[in-house]
């Protein structure tokens, strides 16, 4: 497992979501009001793109005709058949303790902190994927 | 199918109105003079053509020519005495009040034919127990019609034409499920009933055969209509038999459901587990007909293809004859202990028996 440095903190604002390519794999960076959540981008039911999909909110209900929404934009709606995930957790909305959708751990980290300026190199375990690092900005980074 | 003990209840037992003047005794004054001397005769719950055996097994027409069926005598010989002689028989009478438009008619003719079922059957024989008749098509006099009779032991459950003018699911239905639930009675939505619209989605068949063959779909459309609209989410108590309609077509229709609610539950937020889950807990089947393979091994996997072994509800369907293709040697092939079930222990809880 390695930490992956995968956007800069400005390039995802709260909201919205980057698709980034990580060992391989296709992931999905979301910021949810200043949080960052990772997710694989392959609905475990038939394989599509699921951080592509819409994002709304968590709807409940206490009986026909109520309607309650909390959580905006907190649940992904997978683009091909309507499966609802949390992407705090990658867990689907029908049966979260047996499908899911793999979440990764994310972190935020100054460049300052991965780019030590008296050595200009990157310290493990970072991986740089496609830019170079600033010591000005911060950077989300994704653990695979 | 075989019983031990006798403890079987017979679940879809006919009783069938011989004629509207075996109502007048029970009509209010005004609807006696009018029936009687406007010659109305009354609404028909002849589902299927009276010559056929799907209304009446041949053989069974009494020699004064009154319908099979029209008197508790009949039926305590033909479904008390006789195998798997039944402690308990459960008599719907199907008669189409749902086709009267002047809802006080509907009303009174309901309400007339809950007191003759009261009196020329369950006070005649307390084997017998019967559900209640009600005015469908007006849910607020239906609500009144349950509320007259919930205090009568002797009614079981409220009896719904699967055929309405609207999805049971639907709002404008509610207060009657809720009476039911109030009451603790199941309701029952049987085979049949007359509306007023097609008996299909895509409008009136050409044939007998397509009414009576597809009539499955109607108790299909029922069914996902009352769970996604919440029935069962307002009313954790209550239970729903779906009578003469066969069983063998459900589990297909939960794969389809199950499936579908997964991407598009957040249209019916309340329903907040999968549909197969509230057919389990809440739906019960009757087995007359079955409509279910000859073959005992395919029978069996059907049988468990419900997913539960408390659906099942023996009924005889007397006096109708549907042909059905279960026959008594693949019944034998489940478990006993299923038989017991799906014989007795299934409808005394049910119904409390
Ligand atoms: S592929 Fe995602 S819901 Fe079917």
């Amino acid at each position: 497992m390695a930490k992956h440095i995968v956007s800069t903190v400005a390039e995802i604002p709260p909201g919205t979501r980057k698709l980034v390519e990580v060992a391989g794999r296709s992931i999905g960076v979301f910021n949810i009001g200043g949080e960052f959540f990772a997710l694989r981008n392959r609905c475990p039911h038939q394989g599509a793109a699921l951080c592509t999909g819409q994002l709304g909110s968590a709807v409940t209900s206490p009986g026909p005709g109520r309607y309650e929404v909390d959580r905006a934009g907190e649940i992904l709606r997978c683009p091909w058949h309507g499966w609802e995930y949390d992407v705090r957790t990658g867990q689907s909305w029908f049966d979260p303790k047996g499908v899911r959708v793999k979440a990764y751990e994310t972190a935020v980290a100054p460049g300052s902190a991965l780019v030590p300026p008296a050595t200009g190199l990157l310290p493990g375990p970072y991986v740089a994927e496609t830019f170079a690092v600033s010591i000005e900005e911060d950077y989300v980074l994704v653990e695979v | 199918m075989d019983s031990p003990g006798s403890q079987a209840i017979d679940c879809d037992v006919h009783a069938v109105l011989p004629s509207i003047e075996a109502l007048l005794p029970f009509l209010p004054a005004y609807w006696r003079e009018q029936i009687g001397q406007t010659g109305f005769k009354g609404p028909t719950g002849r589902w299927y053509p009276p010559g056929l055996p799907t209304s009446e097994r041949p053989g069974l027409r009494p020699a004064d020519g009154s319908p099979a069926a029209s008197r508790v005598e009949h039926i305590q010989r033909d479904v008390l005495g006789q195998a798997p002689h039944p402690s308990h028989a459960i008599l719907n009478c199907d008669c189409a009040v749902e086709s009267l438009h002047n809802p006080d008619a509907a009303s009174a003719v309901s309400g007339a034919l809950n007191e003759w079922i009261a009196a020329a059957w369950l006070a005649a024989d307390a084997r017998l127990r019967a559900s209640i008749v009600v005015p469908s098509q007006f849910p607020e006099l239906a609500v009144q019609e349950i509320n007259r009779r919930a205090g009568n032991p002797g009614f079981v459950q409220v009896l719904l034409p699967v055929r309405s003018e609207a999805p049971y699911g639907s709002r404008n239905f509610r207060p009657v499920f809720a009476a039911a639930a109030r009451h603790g009675l199941p309701v029952a939505l049987h085979y049949g009933g007359l509306p007023g619209n097609p008996p299909t989605p895509v409008g009136w068949p050409s044939f007998y055969l397509e009414e009576y063959a597809g009539m499955t779909g109607v108790f299909q459309t029922q069914l996902i209509s009352i769970i996604a609209g919440g029935v069962f989410d307002e009313h954790p108590g209550l239970r729903l038999v779906l009578a003469e309609g066969g069983f063998a077509w459900l589990p297909a229709m939960l794969w389809r459901f199950d499936k579908n609610w997964k991407g598009l539950r957040r249209e019916i937020p309340w329903v907040r587990r999968p549909p197969s889950d509230y057919v389990r807990e809440h739906v019960r089947l009757t087995t007359a007909p079955a409509d279910a393979p000859e073959d005992p091994a395919q029978f069996r996997d059907v049988v468990a293809q419900l997913g539960s072994d408390a659906m099942l509800l023996y009924a005889s369907d007397y006096p109708h004859a549907h042909g059905d293709s279960a026959s008594d040697a693949v019944w034998s092939g489940l478990s006993a202990e299923l038989r017991g079930k799906i014989m007795s222990a299934n409808a005394r809880a049910l119904y409390k028996l």
